[in-house]
């Protein structure tokens, strides 16, 4: 793989909360228009794989190449490596949008505001240019009726789809989504995995923490299954999902299919 | 014999009545109230962020200079903060070889009323900052913004909607703890009231009066803290 084509190289993730190891050792590689689906039981490490490559968490050990560029790590008197300059950090996060959970929208902007806030402020975009861009963003999510609405007055899908917004208008290289559907009602999951499905399609970066079995089967290039902060298996969607080699994957991937 | 004045006649604003000495005595206590409060504000959030985000040594001087202020009544902190603040910046001058500095009154009241505010401050800052969810912190964060940029777009007015019933508080109590300044000397609306009441014998007309002024502090305050909850709590659904 030649490193233009890598958008993102993550080499042995370390994390530990005190005496509890959560990652210990996870690599991926996902190259342009790749679509990673992460999978397995809850408390396998999943969601603080992906908040490792934003440094959300501080990972204790491992290496982070994201669009050509390494992260520059040094290791702190404890042991544990830091990021050497949070500046590097910054400007790589902007690249790395975050679709979260729970939105996490920014409850004293609209819509429109929480989608131009980042573009305008942290990448200097003109905000007539962010405002034009933004609004054609909200037109693909559905949500152009509701950009001057505030967050709390909106159902969790729409606020999801808001959030994806706000992640596409910074144009990231790669986007991360930390189980974009876990926190919604049943019948609010198909309005968000539709839009996420389109960006898909369209050839996006995406690396997808998920619960949705038959989503992550249908959209994903390649699926990593996690097991107590390891990969127990990953490969194409087919594999994991039809004739996975471990017990553990195929018992995960037969259960959660109900 | 002359005949006593009117109670117009008493507070006319023009001598022989005292309503101007009453009327330049109410803008000190506004404009003491609103330095202190200002520089209460910004003790306050240099305080709440360095009890959030500050090391060890820091965490310590803070709770050290929140406690004691609370801790001691306020009148005794004017009094010790104002004569142990001359004393000690005129022995500072003299040590340096300076003639001693006469103190302004009104600076040295808006510096030790925004001390004591700053205390408070701190602590109703300190939880505001505390109540914002802390995933709307995270997603600035994950957008790139530096800790500068996400505490102006984003702590500072998440922060506002539960820090202002807190805030409003505040504001109220130093309009009235500026009376205290009057026992270092300086006329604010509480000395003119007395001196008022004392050079005419009519007590009960200019406390009266005093305690309008102070209620009509306290009622524009309320208008103007009440559009300010609207204006930052717009992004949040009315309590049912």
């Amino acid at each position: 793989m030649t490193s233009d084509s890598c958008a993102l190289r993550v080499d042995d993730v370390h994390k530990s909360y005190g005496i509890h190891e959560v990652l210990k050792g996870i690599s991926l590689a996902a190259k342009k228009g790749d679509v990673i689906s992460l999978i397995g039981s809850s408390g396998s490490g999943k969601s603080t794989f992906l908040r490792c490559i934003n440094f959300l968490e501080i990972p204790d050990r491992g290496s982070f190449v994201i669009n050509g560029e390494e992260v520059l790590m040094k290791t702190g008197a404890d042991g544990r490596a830091h990021p050497a300059s949070w500046r590097q950090v910054e400007r790589i996060r902007t690249g790395l949008a975050m679709v979260f959970q729970s939105f996490n929208l920014w409850a004293h902007m609209t819509v429109l505001e929480n989608v131009i806030e980042a573009p305008v402020h942290v990448l200097g975009m003109n905000r007539k240019e962010a405002v034009d861009e933004a609004e054609a963003l909200l037109q693909k999510v559905g949500l152009y009726d509701k950009r001057n609405v505030y967050p709390a007055f909106l159902s969790g899908g729409q606020q999801q789809r808001a959030s994806i917004a706000r992640a596409l208008c910074v144009d990231p290289s790669v986007m991360l989504f930390d189980e974009p559907t876990s926190a919604l009602d049943p019948e609010l999951v198909g309005e968000v995995l539709k839009v996420i499905r389109d960006l898909a399609e369209e050839g996006r970066t995406m690396l997808l923490v998920t619960h949705e079995m038959k989503f992550a089967r249908d959209v994903s290039s390649h699926v990593m299954f996690l097991h107590q902060g390891r990969v127990e298996e990953e490969g194409t969607p087919e594999q994991i999902f039809g004739v996975p080699n471990s017990a553990r994957c195929r018992e995960f991937t037969n259960s959660a299919r109900h | 014999m002359p005949t006593s004045p009117s109670a117009l006649e008493l507070l006319s604003p023009y001598p022989p009545g005292w309503g101007g000495v009453l009327l330049s005595g109410a803008v000190s206590t506004i404009l003491i109230s609103l330095g202190a409060y200002l520089l209460g504000i910004l003790v306050g959030l240099a305080g709440a962020t360095g009890k959030l985000k500050g090391s060890r040594p820091v965490v310590v001087l803070l709770d050290f200079y929140t406690t004691a202020v609370r801790a001691v009544p306020e009148l005794i902190l004017i009094i010790g903060l104002y004569y142990a603040g001359t004393d000690g910046i005129n022995g500072l001058l003299s040590a340096l070889g300076f003639p001693p500095i006469e103190i302004n009154g009104f600076f040295a009241a808006v510096v030790v009323l925004g001390i004591v505010q700053g205390a408070y401050m701190t602590e109703v800052l300190r939880g505001a900052i505390l109540a914002i969810p802390i995933g709307q912190i995270e997603a600035a964060s994950a957008f790139g913004m530096r800790p500068s940029l996400r505490f102006r777009r984003i702590v500072l007015p998440a922060l506002m909607p539960n820090a202002l019933p807190g805030m409003a508080n505040l504001w109220m109590s130093v309009t009235k703890d500026s009376a205290l300044i009057a026992v270092v000397g300086y006329q604010e609306l509480a000395l003119a009231t007395r001196l008022a009441a004392g050079n005419t014998k009519h007590y009960f007309l200019f406390f009266f009066a005093a305690a309008v002024i102070y209620l009509m502090i306290t009622l524009v305050s309320n208008v103007v803290f009440g559009s300010l909850e609207t204006y930052f709590r717009r992004g949040q659904p009315k309590a049912a």
